[in-house]
């Protein structure tokens, strides 16, 4: 009883989780102010067309792969089918749109994304009911069904989907405010800038109020959620209506960006792309889906230029962080807080140099299954292009059993040297601790 | 009329039948383990795709045993190297490394075998028509994989309850720490039914291959299906499997060979049809043309009024 009394005392008081005063609210505020000053000035930097494009995507991107960690990350659901969500709520966009040229509605361009939430809340709310009657493996298996559901009816029902080349809209025959059509991708870079920032900023407050609690209790222990009074199959479908609304808002933005949607934006491999981004930047940080999305579509775009099999490198690279790293890419970097807390800055760069250490024999061994990935796409698929292939700035001939083994060298014994490295590199980081801990060099 | 009926239903059950093989495999292995083996039809796929490169070396007998075999050891192997070290961070991290590895899987075999399919055909001992119906002839490869298919699911009865492996595998279903205390290897135990649990997959997919077509999306055509078949059966729950596969068998034939729409049904007693938009859609199309999602529909309906599945017992 004491020490549960004593449990409670520890937590933090009431004024700490939600600050009062004009201080604290600035303190609220200055990230928010800096990432709407960062939005505003990345155009400046990369100026291009491509490169906007580029920041367009990750922008929609950051909205879906958010939508999504509200039920992976906050609420446990692992969904398999959130694709669903994001497309309906760009079909309800195109065709919001194209009703608004065709009666000339006195609607501007960027009220459009509202189409989107309210369909994604929409099906969010029907699917919902149905799906988030259980939870666990069945409700990943159930979004799967509904995914599997709602995409094979978008090639039946031809009249809402289009068929197979989609709904298609024009964004600039819209109402012009102050002057703006909405043609050039600067403009539509803006637009998505500013909606993302909204609802980042409204999923982060999200996550801070009694509900976004609850979410989270839900996902660690759902009877005693359910002890301590809520319902956690309403929990969980208000979280999953939720998720569906900003999912929506993400498909709108696609619609406008891309002034096209088809059938495969409800797919499963558009579910698989969030769940990948999302859990690849770490679901369990609300940085975590803003880094995976902005790294997926980055990845995306770079592999698809590189190699034709660059899907394999993201399931590889995927199932690699499940292994190794289940808190994600943000979690790794939260892990190391409490040296940066501490000011143990002198344990923090003996720790950089182990991971510097570690890092060469990594890349030797992913140089090599690089090799012996490709090589094989070339020998088994593009075998009549001859047999010379161009890597790294090296021609290989993919038939010499001398490249086989120089690859199968590489990787292998880069993987074995890697493998040495790894005590070496958690006694750096317990030694780091400690130091970090005792304030002082560990014995 | 009958002769329809007669063939859908065969048709229905051998669909049932290659199904539950896939279905089997995974509702032991989720069971045991608590996962959901979501590349399960990726293994399915392997089967074929190896059984398809053995029979262009050895012939179709030899990769009847063979590919299944292999792939059933590679299973093994996932499950020694993969999931057992993924355990450690909990069931949504074991359920997402076998996502990945199907993600990865079809990668690999697009990588080897390209995009389209390739040329698995029927062995020439079995292509002949086993006997005629009516006037449909039925051919004797369908009637090979009915047989392979019950014979399979006889001998697994067989060995779980009559033996004494099967008996140690069922008590480490529900008291693995007892069977451990008894000295058996319960992690070995674990291996084993994964390893047969992908082998029955790759026995599906040799036998399959030939029917059907081999390519590198076959995974994932049917690994939605299946996952409907475990969950409206009941999670866990090897009848239920069983039923849930005959059930969306037949189903399936069977709305393939209806060519009826609303527009047939309710223009016979005089309703006008809506001029456009969805309800047009969903005027005309055929019971067949909507065949492929009728498994979701069934999944959806089993939600609504039974949540644990027909046989499911237990939440999980």
């Amino acid at each position: 009883m004491s020490e549960a009394a004593s449990e409670i005392a520890k937590l933090p008081e009431r004024e700490a989780l939600y600050p009062a005063g004009v201080a604290a609210a600035l303190r609220l505020a200055a990230p928010w102010v800096a990432l709407a000053l960062l939005f505003a000035l990345l155009p400046l930097v990369f100026a291009s067309g491509s490169a906007l494009t580029m920041l367009s995507l990750m922008g929609i991107m950051i909205v879906f792969a958010l939508s999504y960690n509200m039920l992976l990350g906050e609420t446990g659901l692992l969904s398999f089918g959130h694709a669903v969500y994001y497309g309906l709520g760009g079909f309800f966009t195109v065709h919001a749109m194209n009703v608004v040229i065709h009666d000339r509605l006195p609607v501007p361009l960027p009220l459009l994304p509202f189409v989107g939430a309210f369909g994604g809340l929409l099906f969010g709310i029907i699917f919902g009911s149905v799906s988030t009657r259980r939870a666990g493996t069945a409700f990943a298996m159930i979004s799967l069904g509904l995914g599997e559901l709602v995409a094979s009816s978008s090639l039946i029902l031809r009249g809402f989907f289009g068929g197979e080349e989609g709904v298609s809209t024009n964004r600039t025959k819209l109402l012009h405010l102050f002057g703006l059509n909405f043609g050039p991708q600067i403009e539509i870079y803006y637009l998505i800038a500013a909606w993302c920032l909204i609802c980042m900023a409204a999923m982060y407050a999200l996550r801070r109020t009694p509900f976004g609690r609850m979410c989270n209790a839900v996902r660690e222990n759902s009877e005693r959620a359910q002890f301590v009074g809520y319902n956690p199959r309403v929990v969980r479908f208000i979280a999953f209506s939720l998720a569906g609304l900003f999912a929506g808002i993400a498909g709108a933005l696609a619609a406008i960006n891309f002034e096209l949607v088809n059938s495969a934006a409800v797919g499963a491999e558009q579910s698989g792309l969030v769940l990948l981004a999302a859990y690849i930047g770490g679901v369990g940080n609300f940085a975590g889906p803003v880094i995976g999305a902005i790294l997926v579509t980055w990845l995306e775009a770079m592999l698809s230029d590189l190699t034709e099999v660059w899907q394999l490198y993201f399931g590889l690279l995927f199932i690699g962080m499940v292994m190794f790293a289940p808190q994600g890419i943000a979690g790794l970097v939260m892990m190391h807080e409490p040296l940066w807390q501490a000011r143990a800055y002198g344990a923090m760069a003996r720790l950089a140099l182990t991971y510097l250490i570690a890092l060469i024999p990594a890349l030797v061994c992913l140089v090599g299954a690089i090799l012996l990935i490709e090589m094989t796409y070339h020998v088994s698929v593009k075998a009549s292009e001859g047999p010379a292939i161009s890597l790294f700035h090296l021609t290989l001939d993919t038939v010499s059993v001398k490249s086989w083994l120089a690859a199968a060298v590489l990787g292998g014994g880069g993987f074995f040297l890697f493998r040495l490295t790894w005590p070496r590199v958690g006694a750096a980081w317990h030694d780091a601790f400690v130091e970090a801990r005792g304030g002082g060099r560990a014995k | 009329m009958l002769e329809l009926v007669t063939i859908s239903t065969l048709n229905g059950v051998l669909y049932g039948m290659l199904l539950f093989l896939m279905a089997s495999g995974l509702t032991l292995i989720f069971s045991m383990m608590g996962v959901l083996n979501f590349a399960h039809a990726s293994f399915y796929m392997l089967g074929a795709f190896f059984g398809f490169q053995i029979s262009q070396y050895l012939g179709f007998w030899p990769a009847f045993v063979v590919a299944p075999v292999l792939v059933g050891g590679i299973g093994a192997l996932v499950e020694r190297y993969g999931l057992r070290y993924v355990h450690r961070h909990g069931p949504v991290a074991e359920l997402l490394f076998t996502f990945g590895l199907a993600f990865v899987i079809v990668e690999i075999v697009q990588m080897i075998w390209g995009k389209g399919p390739v040329d698995y055909r029927v062995p020439e001992s079995l292509d002949f028509s086993a006997f005629t119906a009516f006037s449909t002839n039925y051919p004797a490869y369908k009637m090979f994989e009915l047989l392979t298919a019950i014979a399979i699911f006889a001998v697994l009865f067989a060995v779980l309850t009559r033996t004494r492996v099967g008996l140690i595998i069922q008590a480490s279903l529900t008291h693995p720490d007892m069977v451990a205390m008894l000295g058996h290897n319960v992690p070995r135990v674990f291996m084993l039914v994964f390893g047969v649990g992908t082998g029955l997959a790759a026995v599906a997919g040799v036998i399959a291959g030939p029917a059907l077509v081999t390519q590198s999306n076959m995974a994932g055509a049917l690994g939605p299906i299946l996952f409907v078949v475990v969950v409206v059966g009941g999670l866990g729950s090897l009848a239920g499997a069983f039923v849930a596969s005959l059930l969306i068998g037949l189903i399936q034939t069977f709305a393939v060979s209806i060519n009826l729409s609303v527009a047939d049904v309710l223009g016979g007693i005089g309703v006008a049809p809506p001029s456009e938009g969805v309800l047009a859609d969903i005027w005309t199309v055929t019971v067949a043309q909507i065949a492929p999602i009728i498994p979701y529909l069934l999944l959806v309906l089993i939600l609504i009024f039974r949540p644990v599945g027909l046989m499911g017992t237990r939440e999980h």
